[in-house]
């Protein structure tokens, strides 16, 4: 167990870089999830991490050593790959025993340990198996169990749900997010779903070409965003932007709509400047069906051009400023396209962003 | 189900198709090897082609049970297959590992290994008699020229050094077999449990011995079956570089065999060693097959 600390971290094939100067404090035993789109140089921070790839530039320390010229081996960590990396020609207790065997535990501590994991995750009855014979779910276990018998400083996650069905992604995920609870250890996770990064979590480090772009809790990110590309990252379905300029102490849609700039925001935004308004779509809901409160924010008037029920609520397609937005209704209730409703949005939850840099209006 | 059996039976089509490959069959496959078989009963001589007929019963078998030449000659396949197949094995695992490491020029290297393999087994045997003669032999003068010897080392006239240097040819021309095939093995190898053996605390050796290899071991057995036939009916290498000799020193089951039945034109005797021989062949297929079969059977949660 043990906190991890990047600083300046480069990573560069030739003359191309993947990961540019990351900084990161990753305390001890804290659950702490790199998320961003297919390319953002997430998992590459992760192999360095790891050890399985060089760093170019910077330095990585687990528990106050420094690793860079370390090999795998010696940096005391376990990795949970997305692939699940089993050895197929060694039964599950084998698996699972491998690296305690490797560093030359005596056979009973190593068949205490596997006893030990094989109960935190439910694998007793598969201990004589070999990988070929599990299921999907049942190998991500297995995969699991290998890292944790090694009592390690820190478990190294590489998108291990995503080779999975929806249903026990789901499972899997609660059975993460326990594991992490009963075994008390530093956890790095990589993943491109922000519903896993939102749900695991403690702490979410949102990536972008190689360089990160907000650190923050859950909540913290999802709240406040400090630009456009985070804020249309985390959250589902993605927050509505809207290019707007202020006028006369309103915003003017791009197709002349006003809506009154809330005191809250009123300050981040001169005369005529050209911004971007954030809107979730939970925050944007037909009267007498969202979670606003009456009179609270304002209210336009939109035609239903597409409503996805889903049961409890329904997403609603339809348009603001000459832009196509979607809306939550909550209830079950009945929507024809081209029902005309008036809409309530929940002003005081709405964001910024600056038109030209995408960075969020602050205060002050 | 009767009008099943009544198409069989008046439906001549099926047997008219399957006619031609039954009857090439028996007359290519089944046929000589009932009449070898019978021939290994008689005391059948090519001189003396009316003793085809003459009926012994296994004399012929009884007699090479007490043979020394025969069974010398099966003892010395026998060791010419276990030292050149575990050669074979290692120098092709090891070229195989280097050739998977290289990233430039791979095709090439891949091209140029299987160089030997192209060439007939008796050019091959006339190039290594060639280097290996005692007088003009470019061994001899090289180890001369260096000044590691001052004598001629009679490679092809001593009875050990013959045979090191026929398994030397047949190593040299062979052993892109294993590396072929074990190469082709490093390429289908996941990456996945490599690094997970990395990470689990494994080093380079430890990876190789308790992932690659395992990994490995059904390409190898492969390789094993196909060479184990290979180097069984091991015949033209020998014939050429030393005809079996110096004083029989040499000789192998199938140069002792041809020697029999066409030189001393006694076919009746060299079909029952040949038919022993083939116990020897299919002894060492079904061994390796079984191995085989087990090691693909683990393997089959490799992704």
């Amino acid at each position: 167990m043990a906190a991890i600390t990047l600083s300046g971290v480069v990573k560069s094939y030739g003359r191309v870089t993947a990961v540019h100067g990351i900084d990161l404090e990753i305390a001890h035993n804290e659950f702490v999830v790199l998320v961003g789109p297919s390319g953002c140089g997430k998992s590459t921070t992760l192999r360095m991490i790891a050890g399985l790839e060089e760093i170019s530039g910077g330095e990585i320390r687990i528990g106050g050593r420094l690793v860079n010229d370390l090999p795998p081996r010696k940096r005391n960590i376990s990795m949970v790959f997305q692939n699940y990396a089993l050895y197929p020609h060694m039964t599950v207790r084998e698996n699972l025993g491998f690296g305690l065997k490797i560093a030359g535990q005596p056979p009973a501590v190593v068949a205490e340990r596997v006893a030990e994991a094989a109960a935190i995750l439910g694998l007793a009855e598969l201990l004589d198996r070999v990988p070929g014979e599990l299921s999907g779910g049942q190998r991500q276990r297995v995969a699991m169990g290998r890292a944790i018998v090694r009592h390690p400083d820190a478990f190294l996650f590489d998108e291990p749900l995503s080779n999975l069905d929806a249903k026990l992604r789901g499972q899997m995920r609660a059975e993460i997010k326990k594991l992490h609870q009963k075994v008390e250890t530093t956890v790095v996770y990589v993943t491109h779903d922000q519903v896993e990064a939102m749900t695991l979590a403690d702490r979410i480090v949102v990536m972008r070409d190689g360089r990160i772009e907000q650190t923050g809790t859950p909540i913290e990110v999802f709240s406040h965003p400090v630009n456009t590309f985070v804020a249309g990252f985390i959250g589902s379905p993605p927050m509505n932007m809207l290019p707007a300029r202020v006028s006369g102490g309103a915003l003017r849609l791009a197709d002349g709509t006003g809506i009154a700039l809330p005191e809250r925001l009123a300050g981040r935004a001169p005369e005529g400047a050209e911004v971007i308004l954030g809107i979730r779509p939970d925050d944007l809901s037909p009267v007498g069906h969202g979670l606003i409160e009456a009179g609270q924010g304002a209210e336009v008037e939109m035609t239903v051009e597409i409503a996805e029920p889903l049961g409890m609520e329904s997403l609603i397609l339809s348009r603001l400023g000459g832009q196509e937005v979607q809306a939550k209704l909550y209830g079950p209730r009945f929507v024809a396209p081209g029902e005309r409703l008036t809409f309530r949005i929940a002003l005081d939850r709405a964001h910024l962003f600056d038109a030209a840099t995408g960075r969020a209006l602050e205060a002050g | 189900m009767t009008a099943l059996l009544r198409t069989h039976r008046t439906d001549p089509a099926p047997f008219l198709l399957l006619a031609p490959a039954v009857l090439v069959m028996l007359s290519v496959v089944a046929l000589p090897l009932v009449f070898s078989l019978w021939t290994s009963l008689t005391p059948y001589r090519l001189t003396r082609p009316e003793t085809i007929g003459a009926f012994i019963g296994l004399r012929n078998y009884i007699r090479l049970f007490s043979d020394g030449a025969f069974w010398a000659a099966f003892g010395r396949t026998l060791l010419f297959l276990v030292i050149a197949l575990n050669v074979e094995f290692l120098l092709g695992l090891g070229i195989a590992l280097l050739i998977n490491r290289i990233t430039w020029g791979q095709r090439t290297l891949r091209t140029v290994m299987m160089f030997p393999m192209m060439f007939s087994p008796i050019l091959v045997g006339f190039q290594f008699k060639f280097l290996f003669n005692d007088h003009i032999g470019i061994v001899n003068n090289a180890l001369q020229s260096l000044g590691l010897i001052d004598f001629a080392i009679p490679w092809l006239v001593d009875g050990r050094l013959a045979m090191f240097s026929i398994i030397f040819a047949e190593v040299w021309m062979s052993t892109s077999v294993f590396a072929i095939l074990l190469l082709a093995g490093l390429f289908a190898m996941p990456r996945d449990p490599i690094e997970a053996a990395k990470v689990d605390g494994c080093n380079p050796w430890q990876v190789f011995r308790h992932i690659t290899l395992p990994f490995l071991m059904p390409f190898v057995y492969i390789a094993m079956t196909i060479r184990s036939l290979d180097v069984a009916r091991a015949y033209d290498i020998v014939k050429v570089m030393t005809d079996g000799g110096p004083a029989g020193r040499t000789e192998l089951l199938w140069t002792l065999i041809a020697r029999t039945g066409y030189e001393n034109a006694r076919m009746g005797q060299a079909n029952a060693m040949a038919y022993v021989s083939t116990v020897l062949s299919v002894l060492f297929t079904w061994y390796f097959a079984r191995k085989l079969i087990a090691a693909r059977r683990t393997m089959g949660g490799a992704e």
